[in-house]
């Protein structure tokens, strides 16, 4: 069945994948993934999340930029959904708001290519009162 | 919500919020109706919360006091003469049960099942998601253990990944 050449497929991609992340850890950069979080609850989903992490997910994938997309509840920003939250390597993690697909090529051509930051940024601080 | 695949992701977003490390999403299409079941090994409710859960202004979080995705389920499974239950119990996870008539004008959209899929597949890393098609007579299964059995050691969230999972649904739906 197609599902069995499908994963097989899968396996394939896998060793191809291997090759270029262990290549490029071996480089001045390790720990070169850089990390998008979607906030994907009701509000977000709502106003087009999906449609954000979709596209980022192709763009990244079509840029080769080697990214780890995943998936996060509502950071209580629901007036600014879609929001996401990216984490260059070594840099503190930035929250994004409005993020349509138009906001979200921006934000990848500026500011995970090169570290340029772009308007529509959450000030966010994950310090509480408490930790302070 | 739109279609009826941004409703998958958003009750499987309450089963992540839930504490479970396992989602079971099951779409059955039989005849005219569709059968979404999303059922995880969550932290549970109890019985009082159970009956509450479908009002608006419940919900556990405390950014917010609204909570409308369970309430939207319910509206747009009813529209169409169907029925949404929820089965719950406190330390014995959740098993949202939604049915919909989709010869009924007013049921709104499949979506983009696929894309959804792939994307809760790829998006929640430590959350085994297991997805269960049925389209009549045939069945189509796929987990993110077996995908991350493959992958060894690659991470699921990957573009690569997600974009080939994206296109692997696709084909078999």
């Amino acid at each position: 069945m197609s599902k069995v050449k499908n994963l097989q497929d899968l396996k394939k991609m896998r060793d191809d994948l291997k090759g270029k992340i262990t290549l490029r850890e071996k480089s001045d950069h390790p720990d070169s993934l850089v990390q998008i979080k979607v906030s994907m609850a009701t509000c977000g989903i709502a106003s087009g999340a999906r449609d954000t992490m979709n596209y980022m997910v192709d763009e990244l994938e079509s840029q080769a930029v080697d990214a780890v997309v995943t998936q996060t509840g509502c950071m209580g920003y629901c007036y600014a959904e879609p929001t996401i939250e990216v984490t260059l390597p070594g840099e503190k993690p930035v929250v994004f708001g409005q993020v349509d697909t138009k906001k979200a090529s921006e934000i990848i051509e500026k500011y995970i290519k090169n570290g340029e930051l772009v308007d529509g940024i959450i000030p966010d601080s994950y310090e509480t009162i408490d930790k302070k | 919500m739109k279609d009826l695949s941004m409703h998958i992701m958003d009750i499987a977003e309450n089963s992540i919020k839930a504490g479970a490390d396992e989602v079971d999403v099951s779409l059955v299409f039989l005849g005219e109706t569709l059968e979404m079941t999303i059922r995880d090994n969550g932290c549970g409710m109890d019985a009082e919360m159970v009956q509450k859960i479908t009002d608006p202004y419940t919900t556990s979080r405390t950014t917010r006091k609204v909570g409308l995705g369970l309430p939207f389920l319910k509206m747009n499974a009813e529209q169409t003469g169907g029925k949404v239950e929820v089965v719950s119990a406190p330390g014995e996870g959740t098993t949202v049960k939604a049915v919909f008539f989709t010869s009924n004008i007013d049921c709104i959209p499949l979506g983009e099942v696929a894309s959804t899929l792939s994307l809760l597949i790829t998006g929640n890393p430590a959350i085994n998601v297991k997805v269960r098609i049925q389209k009549d007579e045939e069945v189509y299964e796929i987990s993110s253990r077996e995908i991350n059995d493959i992958l060894d050691g690659i991470p699921i969230s990957h573009p690569k990944v997600g974009v080939f999972v994206k296109n692997m649904l696709k084909e078999e739906l």
